[in-house]
């Protein structure tokens, strides 16, 4: 492919959209060619973050918008999902595997070790009261493969 | 899209059959369903039969854990069985057979659980 592709989306901060953010990024991937098990990383890495935009940015304020930036570029695809919400206070502390804010929910505390084991590069950047923003990265090897 | 729950009492284990999609939009279902049964059934322990389980993320393994805890507050045991690929990658990303075991299929998960009790 050359230069690269992009594409936006946005949408209302409800739980039912997470199923439609992961399945949208998977679709726009597809040209890629990923293996079922790529796609598997991407949609399940999209899925956290966009669960962490509602539940902890906006707490689950519907009039919300969460937004979705995709961009393919040769083998690879960068992600980033933000939202304007709350943001976090401590990074390093949310960072960390099996920490959560709301036990409460019965949230486990793994999506940003997900999103980094998922992912080949994974960044996050957040202010408090302006918004957390998550830029993932993905090399699609199998469209590698068929390059050599 | 959606995630649907068959839950079936076989002597005193509670058999959980998930289908579809397990995430944090879908995790209410599964926990009200299971924790009514739980509460309710004269169940003592918990298989998690995941054949047909499409799609899992961390909203799937908090609801996971939180009937783990259930369980085992009354002395029960939760295992697993029929785990697709992805779902045991998270499972053993986040140390979950730790306290879970698997099985391969429902069979050998309720002959596991006989031995126990």
């Amino acid at each position: 492919m050359n230069g690269s592709n992009e594409m936006t989306l946005s949408f209302s901060a409800r739980s039912e959209n997470e199923a439609f953010a992961r399945i949208a990024v998977a679709a726009f991937v597809s040209q890629l060619d990923p293996t079922l098990e790529e796609l598997n990383d991407l949609k399940t890495a999209v899925s956290e973050a966009v669960t962490n935009a509602i539940i902890h940015g906006y707490e689950s304020d519907i009039s919300c918008k969460v937004s979705i930036e995709a961009r393919i570029e040769g083998d690879s695809v960068s992600i980033t999902v933000s939202d304007n919400g709350r943001g976090i206070e401590d990074l390093e502390l949310a960072r960390q595997p099996l920490f959560t804010s709301k036990p409460e929910l019965e949230r486990s505390g793994m999506g940003f070790t997900i999103m980094e084991n998922f992912m080949d590069r994974f960044e996050v950047s957040s202010m408090v009261g302006g918004g957390t923003r998550v830029a993932m990265l993905k090399r699609i090897e199998s469209k590698k493969a068929l390059y050599n | 899209m959606s995630l649907q729950a068959e839950l079936e009492h076989y002597r005193n284990v509670l058999i959980v059959r998930l289908r579809g999609e397990l995430d944090h939009h879908t995790a209410d279902v599964v926990r009200f369903k299971m924790e009514e049964a739980l509460l309710r059934g004269s169940s003592d322990h918990v298989i998690l039969s995941l054949k047909d389980l499409q799609f899992m993320d961390s909203s799937g393994l908090g609801v996971i854990l939180g009937r783990y805890k259930q369980v085992k507050s009354k002395g029960g045991k939760m295992v697993v069985c029929d785990v697709n690929p992805s779902v045991y990658r998270l499972f053993e990303l986040s140390g979950l057979f730790k306290i879970l075991t698997i099985h391969e299929n429902e069979r050998t998960a309720i002959s596991s659980l006989e031995v126990v009790s």
